[in-house]
């Protein structure tokens, strides 16, 4: 792809997805639906959770990817 | 977005509970248009941009223990936000995201028909996520790659990859649907 056909389609997708103009303002306010969300939610899961969590399903990837070699390109692909 | 005073930052990282309480409600209102204007320039949708708003605030009450007030708030704000516009585009369906009808720019081209765009706006909406957020932060908001870079927490010159390689799957994607840009 050339500068020239990079050029077109950037300004043919400016077309199709306009830029936000201006400083948009949300339609309604937004703090009564914060504070409703902090009251709803648990808290955080203890650090400890996800320490454990995240090493299980590392050690789980580590594993496969031994395994089937092929798929490392994959796994960096979506990091 | 602003940084806000360095005491108002402090009183939010390591204040009393009153004091904590307090100084979120601020900068929750100092804020709050930027974050919302930011969301809404990556998911294009204000019903869904005012979810994910409220959604970033929240997360940013979650994180306050790992907020750095010598860092600023803005762009930390930011990071959060993009990060939550992220997460959601990454489950949303891309008809889903579209409004039935998209209407043309200001400076809409003629020879560019509705349908076309709104073929062209499905196509990027298909891209993966990391390359969309990228594309239409750099080449439709046309905002600065640097600041492009910060919001993803990644670099210049992957911001600039993931441009081209949102550009080139976006070109073969018209290409298979008889569109030649």
């Amino acid at each position: 792809m050339n500068a020239h056909d990079e050029d077109r389609l950037k300004k043919l997708l400016q077309q199709a997805l306009p830029p936000v103009e201006g400083d948009p303002e949300p339609g309604r306010d937004l703090w009564p639906a914060v504070l409703r969300r902090l009251n709803a939610s648990p808290a955080a899961p203890p650090l400890r959770f996800w320490v454990w969590f995240d090493g299980a399903l590392l050690a789980g990837l580590a594993v496969f990817a031994a395994f089937v070699p092929a798929s490392i390109p994959v796994f960096l692909y979506y990091l | 977005m602003g940084n806000g005073s360095s005491s108002l930052l402090n009183a939010f990282r390591q204040g009393s509970p009153e004091a904590f309480e307090a100084a979120f409600e601020t900068l929750f209102h100092q804020h709050r248009l930027a974050v919302y204007g930011w969301i809404l320039r990556i998911v294009r949708n204000p019903s869904t941009a005012e979810e994910l708003t409220v959604e970033t605030f929240w997360r940013i009450y979650q994180a306050r223990g790992r907020f750095q007030p010598e860092r600023g708030f803005e762009g930390w704000a930011r990071r959060i936000a993009t990060r939550a516009a992220f997460d959601w585009l990454r489950t949303a369906r891309p008809e889903t995201e579209l409004p039935a009808e998209i209407p043309a720019p200001a400076t809409a081209d003629p020879a560019v028909s509705a349908e076309i765009r709104r073929t062209i706006a499905l196509a990027f909406q298909r891209l993966a996520p990391k390359l969309r957020i990228a594309a239409t932060l750099a080449v439709i908001e046309e905002l600065p790659h640097k600041d492009v870079a910060e919001a993803l927490s990644i670099s210049v010159a992957a911001v600039k990859l993931r441009v081209f390689r949102a550009l080139r799957s976006l070109r073969k994607d018209l290409q298979q649907q008889g569109i030649t840009p």
